[in-house]
This record gives structure tokens, sequence and C-alpha cells, in this order.
């Protein structure tokens, strides 16, 4: 009878994967444009505000490295999970709340084929550091990362889909990248070190999730931090656990 | 004792559907306004009335996607509020507007769908074939649906309501926006599956020829309440008589005097008649009507039944308003 039921939860939660990984594959501008806008970014940032350092930018694009990881997980992640509010506008989204499927099946089938994708770019993102970039990864630490990216992407996916589950129509959907994406981006100190930062900043920065993210993955592929890298982890796992609960709640009230 | 109508009262092991005083409000709007009926095993049932009349509002509630306000009802024996669960399991539904996933394949939907519903997995491929066998789309299987036609897409999302063989099919408006040609495909293929199994069938519509050829029953739905609830033969016949329509300058009140004239009233500047045996009386009426300039005779049609219900026609409005939600979707 056990048998029986997880059955059913397997083929929904693959069925809900495949179709937002087929979705992925098959908008390429989409595929593109994440992979393309962090580096572009790096890029930017790394000469730009690099070059202030005396010929010594390669140090700062260094350091920003672990910073833009996170933010494909941000940008992708969270855009993904609030992609939810475009089914709701297509009616693709009625198809599958009628199916006999829980919401909680639903929610974790969506957050599957997000995390796919935003995990398929920031190792794709990780790699590339390693060939092109002069980013030193051991095979540990190269798997060590991959593993933090995949604790990250979780929250941040699960928040996607919170925040798109509550939203009414896509005509909102602009107002995320001001009012979450850029904010969760710019306070985790992807881009500034942590340590010297004024009292209220310092107090914003530890209110975002991302910053544990990047403080984890800087201890990992550049070996300093400024936070226990423990620390980093608890904190990434609570989130993940407190978005996974408030997401299975956000889709039991999800009505249409 | 048992408090329902006659025309509602069936034997309560073949009820498939019962409603039962089934109420939505949103806000100060009352959309379904106590609505209650029975639907039989095996039957098309049809909902009729025009645009905002509740219709899409019951499906829903009926379908587990909306929370009535109060009022109970079941399907297949569950509570659509406590038994959800059970419900979705025996229930299919095409949506009135599309809800297939146009960057997969029609075949890649289906197959989504059927794993949704925990289909074992060796029967999905030849469920998916004698499908879209019935919805004559087997060729174009594994075209993007985006690709697709708007009538081929709506056959799609039939085909893939019945994928999982439910005991109940909803269909909201399944010919809404498609030409005359496609339409008649539709209701073939329905009219096909209604006597190839034993489907319950419950379809909204506004068209009202759509509604006096397919459907067993129907239920004519008005600003949220039921009209009037019958076989379209039956609906008809209350009516008393054949319609006759006179232009020009009518003597009503002379009119009226026949025996055989059973209703007379003035609608848009014309004379509308409920006339008994119109062919063998015409030519009396006629004699005294007046300075007749057009005569129009017609036996009853279903826009009649609702004229007579509602002081209204709802041809013109369900088509006006379906020509303007057209307009909007399009833009």
């Amino acid at each position: 009878m056990i048998g029986k039921r997880s059955a059913k939860v397997i083929k929904g939660l693959y069925a809900l994967w495949y179709r937002e990984f087929r979705v992925f594959t098959r908008e390429k501008s989409r595929v593109i444009s994440s992979v393309a806008l962090p580096l572009f970014w790096y890029f930017i940032f790394g000469n730009g505000v690099g070059s202030m350092n005396k010929g010594n930018a390669l140090d700062y694009q260094h350091f920003i490295f672990p910073g833009f990881l996170a933010m494909t997980i941000i940008f992708t992640g969270l855009f993904a999970g609030a992609y939810i509010v475009w089914d709701k506008k297509i009616d693709f989204l009625k198809e599958v709340l009628i199916t006999p499927l829980s919401r909680t099946t639903v929610f974790f089938g969506k957050a599957m084929g997000s995390m796919t994708d935003a995990l398929i770019q920031s190792y794709f993102l990780l790699f590339i550091g390693y060939l092109f970039l002069g980013i030193k990864f051991s095979i540990p630490s190269a798997l060590f990362s991959m593993a933090i990216l995949f604790i990250f992407a979780n929250g941040l996916i699960s928040l996607g889909l919170i925040i798109g589950s509550f939203m009414e129509s896509p005509e909102g959907y602009g107002l995320i990248s001001s009012f979450v994406i850029y904010p969760l981006f710019l306070l985790s100190g992807a881009v500034y070190p942590l340590d010297n930062l004024p009292g209220w900043m310092q107090i914003l920065t530890r209110i975002d999730p991302a910053t544990y993210a990047v403080d984890a993955l800087r201890f990992v592929i550049l070996g300093s931090s400024s936070m226990p890298i423990l620390l980093d982890l608890a904190v990434l796992i609570l989130f993940d656990i407190l978005m996974a609960f408030v997401g299975t709640w956000a889709f039991k009230r999800l009505r249409l | 004792m048992v408090l329902c109508p006659d025309s509602l009262c069936y034997n309560a092991s073949m009820d498939i559907i019962r409603i039962e005083n089934l109420t939505k409000k949103y806000g100060g709007l009352t959309a379904v306004d106590g609505i209650s009926f029975s639907v039989k095993e095996g039957e098309i049932f049809g909902l009729l009335g025009p645009n905002g009349a509740g219709k899409t509002t019951t499906l829903m509630m009926l379908s587990t996607l909306l929370k009535p306000t109060s009022g109970t009802a079941g399907v297949d024996g569950y509570d659509v509020v406590k038994q959800q669960g059970l419900v979705r399991n025996s229930i299919g539904m095409v949506f009135q507007d599309p809800s297939s996933d146009t960057l997969l394949s029609g075949y890649e939907n289906l197959k989504l769908h059927a794993l949704m519903y925990n289909l074992p997995l060796r029967e999905i491929d030849s469920r998916i074939d004698k499908v879209l066998e019935l919805v004559d789309l087997q060729k174009r299987k594994h075209d993007v649906v985006k690709k697709y036609s708007g009538g081929m897409r709506r056959r799609l999302e039939i085909a893939r309501g019945l994928l999982h063989a439910p005991k109940v099919f909803f269909l909201d408006e399944p010919t809404l926006g498609l030409d005359p040609q496609t339409r008649d495909h539709i209701w073939e293929y329905i009219q096909n599956l209604a006597k190839q199994t034993r489907m319950t069938i419950i379809v909204t519509t506004h068209y009202m020829e759509e509604a006096e050829k397919l459907c067993d029953r129907i239920a004519i739905i008005d600003h949220g309440k039921i009209a009037a609830l019958d076989s379209p033969m039956n609906l008809k016949r209350a009516l008393g008589g054949d319609k006759v329509i006179l232009k020009g300058r009518i003597e009503i009140e002379a009119l009226r005097k026949f025996p055989f004239v059973k209703k007379a009233e003035v609608i848009d500047g014309a004379v509308h008649l409920s006339v008994e045996q119109a062919g063998k009386n015409l030519q009396e009426l006629l004699c005294s009507a007046g300075d007749v300039e057009n005569v129009e005779v017609h036996s009853p049609d279903l826009n009649d039944v609702f004229l007579n219900l509602t002081g209204r026609a709802m041809r013109e409005e369900g088509e006006a308003s379906s020509y303007i939600q057209d307009i909007t979707r399009a833009t």
C-alpha cells in the first residue's frame, strides 16, 4: 500500500519536474541570458571596481567569483520559482491543481524543476571559472561548492514559488527584481567585504540569507570567510526548512 | 420527507452529481445563488445561460477548484469540499481557456497528465494513442502545441481530459471562439464519446443549437439561479406553440382575442406571438392583424425559451460579450 502511494507521488514529481525542465530547455533565450548575465556583471564589476586596486584587479575578480555563483541562484532560482504566476495566466496551473496530486507534491515537483535550471547554470559557471578565470578548484572544494549551491537554491526557489503563488498576475513580476532580487544580491556581500561595514548595513547583510551562501562559498573556494562555515551552513539549512514549510502552506491556500 | 421539486427527484442511487443550495459569493456579488439539481449517471447535462450567469463558477465548485460559500455538492458520491482528492480522481475537465503547455508537444502534454493521474506506466502510450485517435490528432502527436490551431488545441485538451477515463467529464464552453465547422466536429466527438462510454458529461454553453442537439437535459441559468430544468423538448413544449413575429402596424388587441394565440407581446417594435398550430391558423390571424409588413414563423427554439423565462434574448448578449472577450484576449 505504501509502495503504491509513493509510486503515485514519484510519478507526479517526475511529471512536474519534466515539464519545468522541458520548458527551460525549449526557451533558448532564457538559458543563454541566465548564463550570460552573471558573466557580463562579473567582467564589468571585476574590471571596473577591480581597477581601483592598482594593478591587482585579479584579486578582486577572484574575491567576487563566489558572489556571482550565488547570483545565478538568486536570479534564475527566484525567477524560475515566481514563474508559477505565468502558469496561472496561461491556465496550466489549473490543469495541475485539478489532478489528484496533493499540494505538497505540486510544491516539491515545481521546486525540483526550477532547482535543475538554477543548478545547471551555476555549475556551468563554476566550470567556466575553473577553465577560463583562473579560479583554483580541487575536487573536494568543487563538490563542496556544488553542495552549498544546492542548499542555497532550495530556499531561494521556495521563496520564488511562495512569492509567485501570492501574485495575482504576471504584471507584478518585474517588481520582484527591484524589491527582492537586487536587495538579496547587493546586500549579500557578493561584491564587497563584510568586515568594515557601517552598523546598519552590517545588520541588513546579516538578515540576507544570500550573505551566508556567499560567505560559505568564499570559505570553500578562497579559504577565507567572515563567519564560521558551520554557522553559514546552519543558517542556510534553517532557511530551507522554513521556506519549505511556508511554501507548502502557501500552496495549500493557493486559489485561482 | 423529501423536499425537492418533481423534476429534480431521481432515484438517489443513480445520481452521480447531487447539488443542494450551492452558493458562491464574491464580496457583495452572488455568482451562484442557491442552486440545486441532480444529474443521473450516463446523462449529457447542459448548463445553458449567458456569460456571467454562473455556469463556470458552478463547474469550478464541482471540480474542487473553488470552495462554495454555502451549500453542498457531491460528485460520484464524494463531497467536493471534504473529499477533494477522491472527487478529483473521478473527474475530467476541459477548461474554457486553453490550459495545455504550448512549449510541449501534444504527446508530452498527455504524458504529463497520465503521470499526474498515476496511470500504470505500461498502459500510458497505448491510452494516449487511443484518445488521440478519438479526436483525430495522431498525425500531429509530436508537434509542439504552439503549432496547433485553436480547434486542434481544444481537441487535444478533450483527449487529455479523457485519458484517465473519468466517470464525470466537465466541458466548460468547449466550442467558444471556434469556427462553426470545428464546432460541429467537437460536438461529434463528444456525442461519439457519450455513445461509446457510459460517461456522464456536464457541458456549459451559450450556444443554444448545441445544447439542443446534444443534451439529454438542460438547466437554464440566469443571474446565478436555475430558471428552468428539463429536456430540450419539454422546455420548448412548455412554451405552447409556434412563434409568429409580425412587423408593421399591428392591432395587437384584436389578435389577443383568438383562442389559438397563447401569448402576445411587443419586443423591439415587433409583435411576438405564441400560436398553436401556426400553419393552420396563420391565414385567419393575418386577416385581423392590421397592416402587416413582414411575417416570420418558426417553431420555438431554446432562445425563445430563454426569452420567455427572462424577458431577454440570450443570443445577442452571449455573442456580443464573447466577441468582446475574444478581442481582449487577442490583445
